[in-house]
């Protein structure tokens, strides 16, 4: 009875679970759409290397606009090992001291004048959006005659901040396609993002511009928390020291309670 | 069953395990007390914020006549910097006589200032201009025999608060209620007029 | 008249009996306290309750020697302590992970009162007094959530604080005097301030201890729901019975670190707990004119949150949220079950309570997600299920077929 019940269940699963496959996609599309939504930062604050690649990336292209109000470079220097020499030749501008907190020099009226709003200070962007959406933000710019800035963004529709990076990665251009989709039951068509083409080439490839967002989002991600590796560091000894003594712990009230059982 | 060779009593209670558990248990408890400790007591430390205010101070000699004084500061200190004239660094040695401590053996200074001018260079002296008496500061009185203190004084410090009197090298001088000489703060010379207060050696980082 | 307790012992212990009763309360409230001795793990709570605390008193002193009040600073303030300060995002991490896990274990406390019994006569006035440190947690929790003043601070407050708009004719005057000003304002946050900091953990500290007397007054319930004052032996012990001391004593520490070892797994490597401890946008400070994407209150609300949601009318969904919290104190009224505890009680007291727990986690979780149509319906019906406990329980708890009690305690596997 048993039997036949599984395998009267087994029998009816499998078509259902086909029915669910089909109606998730239409028949006719074959190949799917650029998934951006779903990318993942996947940013290790362990390497180095890596932070101070997107230390140097920051400095160069984001200083300029958004300030870090609450980094120090001599903090970040110091967990970034990066030495005082190299701070100030090449992260420090002009004017500031290495125990300085690393602002922008553009003053908040003018910014707001020029790009509709004030650049927002990006010490917790990190931790207030998360790491994926910043990737995804930075990976995701491309040209709009429409926009103020001539440019738009698939993370942030709309955004104020013009695509800075495209003397890097290129102009790219977003490929909206029409597809039916179902709204409320009854078919509807609509646009929705495609793909992308490059129509100016950057001074980088594909996979050079991809690891230079990774870098920078990594450094971001160090930023909103600049405690996150000694954190883990002297949260594994806790954990070890707390272990040895609950075991501790045990064996004593075990032997305690050898007179109540 | 029972640990290092003890037995059971009466009641089949092995009583040395449970002392020693207990003072296994109590003793790493302890440890544990003091590492949970530790970030509370550290977090009173000056902070990154005052050690980043606490970073040396420049100043520019060039602007500073001889036998005149500037006050600046350095880690909440008022730091002294005065350009002292020829002749009073040579009129230093005669104080000797009326001075606590001439040699400045109970004082506190770098290494480097501890001689008769107590300085790395004659013409300057950079002291903390806190009266190491009870803390006030002490009022420039550069000219000898100043009629607002004795016909006999030398030239130097007098603090207002108590009456302690020091010289032109920040040394206390004999029936002031002080007892140590004016402290010198660490600092050094990045080049012949810029002076680096808070610092030893400009190579090397902050003192 | 005899001298007092421990005069006679030597040193400075005999020197400290004659002016204060040590030696006493040593005694009698732990080598002469008896417990039951089946005990089992929903008795560590009480214990781990008291331990949280000690950890936020300490945490949340410690915070405010370099805290900085006012709406320009606090936020900075908050970053200066998790970046600049040494080992303050420790302290932050402690005061943040202690207050969600100072809910954890008080509902996990609370959840046992409900299965044992533990609010039935003579425990009436233990549980009324537990009951006042659960509102006091929970307005000590909602203040403290203030003062960072981030922008789920800021909201948060806001939308809670205008639901005493809901009380007729007192309602929107009652609000403005609140908050102090015609919004959420910086008045709002330094009056929050004195009361998180001073007022309420102060009346915190008393409502604990009431609780600590009332309990010994009484003595402890048992998973039986038998009260061991009732079989003494020769001695005059409870035969069910051993000392709170070693036996308790010894048994809470290991409790203690097991609990620390979750505490510091959370701590050291998940502190914002999946942004459910922590919440995203209160890495942003507080902005009057931009509304985070959707407002909720921190989980341990969220229950309370989702009943509101669930009615469609502001008064009644408030009034509602007001009751169900209120039903607890009634409790030791409602149930008249011979019985205390859940292994004797029948299957409709097991099937109410169940449906109440479920309802009470659905609540919680829908409290946290924004408020889709599926989801109201969803908190509707959990919303019954919650208030059936309490509105049925006068007359399921004397329908109730249940078993016999046994007269000693039992051990379970």
């Amino acid at each position: 009875m048993l039997k036949s019940a599984t395998l009267a269940l087994a029998l009816l699963a499998s078509p259902l679970l086909l029915a669910a496959e089909n109606a998730a996609e239409p028949a006719a599309a074959e190949h799917k759409a650029l998934d951006w939504a779903s990318w993942h930062a996947d940013n290790d604050i362990r390497n180095s290397a890596s932070l101070q690649r997107g230390a140097r990336n920051f400095a160069n292209y984001c200083l300029g606009c958004h300030s870090l109000k609450y980094m120090r470079y001599s903090r970040m220097a110091e967990d970034l090992h990066i030495p005082e020499a190299e701070l100030k030749a090449n992260l420090i501008p002009t004017g500031d001291k290495p125990a300085d907190y690393m602002l922008s020099n553009m003053p908040a009226a003018d910014s707001a004048a020029w790009f509709g709003k004030t650049p927002p200070d990006l010490s917790l962007i990190a931790r207030a959006r998360g790491t994926d959406y910043l990737y995804r933000f930075l990976k995701t710019f491309y040209a709009d005659p429409a926009a103020a800035s001539g440019s738009n963004n698939l993370q942030l529709a709309n955004a104020a901040m013009p695509a800075v990076l495209s003397e890097l990665e290129g102009v790219k251009q977003a490929v909206f396609v029409n597809r039916e989709t179902l709204v409320d039951g009854k078919p509807v068509m609509e646009k929705v993002f495609d793909h992308f083409e490059i129509t100016t080439p950057g001074s980088m490839d594909a996979a050079h511009f991809d690891a230079f967002v990774r870098d920078t989002v990594n450094f971001l991600d160090y930023v909103g928390e600049p405690a996150q590796k000694a954190r883990v560091d002297i949260g594994i000894w806790v954990v070890l020291f707390l272990l040895v003594f609950t075991w501790l712990a045990w064996l004593l009230k075990h032997e305690y309670w050898k007179d109540v059982h | 069953m029972s640990e290092a060779g003890s037995s059971p009593d009466e009641q089949g209670v092995d009583q040395s395990r449970r002392k020693f558990l207990t003072v296994a248990t109590s003793a790493t408890a302890a440890v544990g007390v003091v590492f949970a400790a530790t970030p509370f007591v550290a977090s009173w430390k000056p902070s990154e914020r005052a050690r980043a205010m606490g970073a040396p101070v420049e100043f520019d000699l060039s602007k500073l006549e001889p036998g005149q004084m500037v006050t600046l500061v350095w880690r909440k200190q008022p730091v002294y910097i005065v350009r002292r004239t020829e002749e009073s660094v040579k009129a230093l040695a005669a104080n000797d006589s009326r001075l606590k401590d001439p040699a400045s053996a109970d004082s506190e200074q770098p290494a480097y200032a501890k001689n008769e001018m107590r300085s790395r260079r004659a013409d300057v002296l950079v002291l903390i201009g806190t009266c190491t008496h009870l803390g006030c500061l002490p009022k420039q009185h550069f000219e000898p025999g100043d009629a607002e203190i004795s016909a006999d004084w030398p030239g130097g410090f007098f603090c207002p608060c108590h009456g302690s009197k020091f010289d032109l090298a920040g040394r206390v001088m004999n029936g002031s209620p002080a007892s140590t000489n004016l402290r010198i703060p660490p600092y050094s010379f990045k080049s012949d007029s810029i002076l680096v207060i808070g610092q030893d050696d400009v190579a090397q980082g902050v003192a | 008249m005899a001298a007092p307790e421990g005069t006679a012992k030597p040193g400075f212990w005999g020197w400290l009996n004659k002016r204060l009763p040590a030696e006493q309360f040593y005694r009698s409230q732990l080598l002469d306290y008896y417990a039951p001795k089946n005990f089992n793990v929903w008795y560590f709570f009480g214990s781990l309750a008291l331990l949280v605390l000690v950890i936020q008193l300490l945490s949340g002193i410690w915070l405010t020697m370099f805290y900085k009040v006012g709406e320009t600073t606090a936020f900075d303030s908050v970053e200066y302590i998790m970046r600049e300060v040494d080992y303050g995002w420790l302290i932050r991490y402690l005061h943040s992970t202690g207050a969600s896990a100072f809910f954890i274990v008080v509902y996990l406390h609370m959840f046992r009162a409900l299965i044992y019994g533990s609010y039935k006569a003579p425990r009436e006035l233990l549980w009324i007094f537990g009951m006042l440190v659960y509102l006091a947690l929970m307005a000590e929790a909602f203040m403290g959530y203030v003062l960072p003043w981030g922008n789920m601070s800021y909201w948060g407050a806001q939308v809670i604080v205008n639901l005493f708009s809901t009380i007729p004719v007192v309602g929107p005057g009652l609000v403005e005097w609140i908050r102090g000003d015609y919004g959420i304002a910086d008045a709002t946050l330094n009056r929050f301030f004195a009361l998180h900091v001073a007022a309420v953990p102060l009346a915190l500290i008393m409502l604990i201890v009431l609780h600590l007397v009332a309990l010994r007054q009484v003595g402890s319930g048992s998973p039986d729901g038998i009260e061991i004052k009732e079989h003494k032996g020769a001695d005059g012990k409870p035969l069910d019975g051993i000392p709170f001391h070693p036996y308790y004593t010894v048994k809470d520490i290991f409790g203690v670190g097991v609990f620390l070892i979750a505490f510091a797994v959370v701590l050291f490597f998940m502190p914002t707990f999946n942004d459910v401890f922590l919440e995203r946008p209160n890495f942003e400070v507080a902005n009057p004119l931009s509304t985070p994407e959707h407002i909720a209150p921190v989980w341990y609300f969220t229950p309370f949150y989702a009943i509101l949601r669930a009615v469609p009318n502001q008064r009644m969904g408030a009034l509602l949220m007001l009751i169900a919290i209120m039903a607890f104190f009634f409790l030791p009224w409602l149930d008249r079950s011979p019985v205390k505890s859940v292994r004797y009680r029948g299957w409709i007291f097991k099937g109410f309570l169940t449906i109440f727990v479920v309802s009470f986690l659905g609540l919680m979780y829908l409290g946290m997600k924004p408020a889709s149509t599926a989801y109201v319906y969803a908190a509707r019906a959990f919303s019954v299920g919650y208030f059936a406990f309490f509105g049925l329980m006068y007359w399921f708890s004397k329908w109730d077929r249940t078993r016999p009690v046994p007269s000693r305690v039992t051990f379970h596997a």
